[in-house]
């Protein structure tokens, strides 16, 4: 028994010294097999990381109202060229330069400009631009401090503000003169002359006269040069003691468009004619809207149709219903893509501006008068901003002068809008 | 005092709203935006006085049995209906936070097979009034119209596959006539032309508005009158 005890330990200990012997060699063999291959990855990570990006440019973006850093770069050598394996890059920030970097976006490859809208103001941050290619990237030294700020004014808006001043000095002196009572001259509007007729025609007929101010809300300014122009209408329509119906898609413009007519009917002198439904609410859904004019249309055969406002694809609608029925229509919009329409189908059309100055028009007031000329010869200044343009542009192509290019990149400066 | 209060907060909202445009610092930055938020506010209290008007107009209508008063009652009916249905969420999801429009609600299927055929059988009347309107707009009965007929002529025909093949055997000398060329000419240049002096127009034209309206001269806001 004693023999078979020292028999086992003898033999255990022989297992125990070759389990350690294996254990070193296969240590020793594995720190071999990654030193191995560490040296064989090595050039390969070198291989495959991209070359950083410059060293990113930052800086406050200007004219704005703070929260915003703008942030350019160099490309990576390898983003177009060299290794040309460059996907794109992340945009890390931080708030100390030794800290920690966070990604807040990506842009792709080619890309070197990044508009960074989430910082807040009075915090200085640190960028860095990693470039990266596929599993590896190098990240960009970090850039120099900057902090986010508000501006007090738009220099890039400075245009459009010399423009604005003009128009509205022009307009301004232009009311001034007209106050003072010197004669206006303001050109024949065909579609406005026809609102006598219209409103005389419905009282021979002893029919309605329907007035649409458009479907928009009153936050539009041509819904409130509809209601303006609802206001001389009613006037004329009250003396004639005519029956006016006036249908809106929109509640704050049936409270507006209601007050107007109240006012144009105790004006006239005829309060008594004057009811409440005379204006009335139908529905804000363009198309149900539609149904209830035609609808009214059909039935009612209103001698007159005035659709006055905005109008989108409805406008056809409407106004070949009404010539079907025979009315009389004046339409007048300020959406380009709608004028044809109107000029196919009705009878009068105020197209663009003239719906803006119909209510000057036919209060015949003044002030509002001189508005328009005021407007006139701002359009006198367009004119000759678009003939100068167009003179340097072409001698630009013809003499290829610097000088007259300079004047033409000039004239587009001054004439674009930078939003 | 009635009136010159609401002329004054015209005046100042209005030149800050054009200040806020050059000025990007706080509180002109934000002020188009809450605005904006006001207006829409006014206007959900403005939407009950809507709704009220219409009940009133109609109802009124059916109680005097006014010509076609049954018009009224389809539409005070289906107000009520939806208002109701979209209102208690019927067959919606129970509680307050349950969507009035989610799958198997009443409100939702209304809208989708009530309401949506409804609208898209107006809207396709559009085809039919642009055929009858481009009839009588296209008739040659003076020189602007024949003009006009022309040109619709050469977009029609242009901006179809037909077009090209009307004139793809004109020499290059001559391509400026190919029937497509023609009609990218007229879109690209005389209707560009055209649509830009109209733009114009109106921006001027909402300039003057707009100051009208800033100044006081114009305030259909009060009522129209002085």
């Amino acid at each position: 028994m004693l023999h078979m005890e020292r028999a086992c330990l003898r033999y255990g200990r022989a297992t125990l010294f070759y389990v350690v012997v294996i254990l070193v060699f296969s240590v020793g063999l594995l720190s071999t097999a990654a030193a191995q291959e560490e040296a064989f990855l090595r050039p390969l990570v070198a291989e495959q990381t991209p070359a950083p990006a410059g060293i990113p440019e930052v800086h406050d973006t200007p004219y704005d109202a703070g929260g915003s850093i703008t942030v350019s770069w160099t490309l990576s050598p390898d983003d177009g060229g060299g290794k040309n394996h460059v996907s794109g890059y992340d945009i890390l920030r931080s708030t100390s330069r030794d800290g920690v970097f966070e990604t807040v976006s990506s842009v792709t490859m080619g890309v070197n400009q990044y508009v960074d809208t989430s910082t807040e103001d009075g915090i200085d941050y640190y960028y860095r631009i990693r470039a990266l290619a596929g599993e590896f990237f190098s990240d960009s030294p970090p850039s120099m401090a900057v902090m986010s700020s508000q501006q007090w004014y738009n220099v890039e808006r400075s245009n459009l503000l010399v423009i604005a001043a003009i128009l509205s000095f022009f307009i301004v002196f232009y009311i001034t003169r007209a106050k003072k009572g010197k004669k206006l001259f303001i050109r024949r509007i065909a579609g406005l002359e026809a609102v006598d007729e219209a409103v005389g025609r419905a009282t021979e007929m002893g029919k309605s006269i329907l007035y649409v101010p458009g479907i928009q809300d009153l936050d539009d300014v041509q819904t409130v040069a509809g209601i303006t122009i609802l206001g001389s209408l009613a006037k004329m329509i009250a003396k004639y003691d005519t029956k006016l119906d006036v249908p809106v898609s929109r509640s704050m413009v049936l409270a507006a468009a209601r007050e107007t007519v109240k006012q144009s009917y105790l004006s006239a002198g005829r309060p008594d004619a004057y009811n409440d439904d005379i204006v009335h609410y139908v529905t804000d859904e363009q198309f149900g809207y539609v149904a209830f004019l035609d609808g009214t249309m059909v039935r009612d055969k209103p001698a007159a149709c005035f659709y006055l406002g905005s109008f989108f694809a409805e406008s056809l609608i409407l106004a070949e219903t009404g010539n079907s029925i025979g009315a009389i229509q004046v339409a007048g919009t300020a959406q380009p893509a709608q004028l044809p329409f109107f000029v196919a189908a009705c009878d009068y059309t105020l197209i663009g501006e003239e719906l803006f100055a119909a209510s000057a028009y036919l209060s015949k007031e003044p002030r509002a008068l001189g508005s328009l000329k005021g407007a006139d010869a701002g359009k006198v200044l367009a004119s000759l901003a678009i003939g100068f343009g167009v003179l340097f542009e072409t001698l630009r192509v013809l003499t290829g002068s610097p000088a007259i290019a300079k004047a033409s990149d000039f004239i587009i400066r001054l004439f674009s809008l930078r939003f | 005092m009635r009136r010159r209060i609401p002329i004054i907060i015209t005046f100042v909202v209005g030149t800050a709203l054009i200040l806020a445009m050059f000025i990007p610092h706080a509180p002109f930055s934000s002020l188009d935006e809450n605005l904006s938020v006001y207006f829409d506010i006014i206007a959900v209290f403005a939407f009950i006085l809507g709704g009220g008007n219409l009940l009133r107009v109609h109802l009124t209508k059916i109680q005097r049995k006014k010509r076609d008063w049954q018009y009224s009652f389809i539409t005070i009916t289906g107000f009520l209906f939806m208002l109701l249905i979209g209102f208690f969420k019927v067959g919606g999801p129970p509680g307050l936070r349950g969507d009035f429009l989610a799958e198997g609600s009443w409100f939702r299927f209304m809208f989708e097979a009530v309401f949506n055929p409804l609208q898209a059988t107006m809207f396709s009347l559009l085809a039919f009034f642009v055929a009858s309107a481009a009839y009588r707009a296209f008739r040659a009965k003076t020189k602007e119209a024949t003009i006009l007929l022309i040109s619709a002529f050469i977009i029609l025909v242009g901006r179809t596959p037909i077009g090209h093949y009307f004139t793809f055997w004109l020499p290059e000398q001559l391509e400026f006539l190919h029937i497509p060329t023609l009609a990218n000419w007229i879109m690209g240049w005389p209707n560009t032309a055209g649509q830009r002096a109209i733009m114009i127009g109106i921006a001027l034209g909402v300039i003057a508005t707009s100051l009208r309206i800033i100044l006081g001269i114009e305030r259909p806001y009060l009522g129209a009158e002085k």
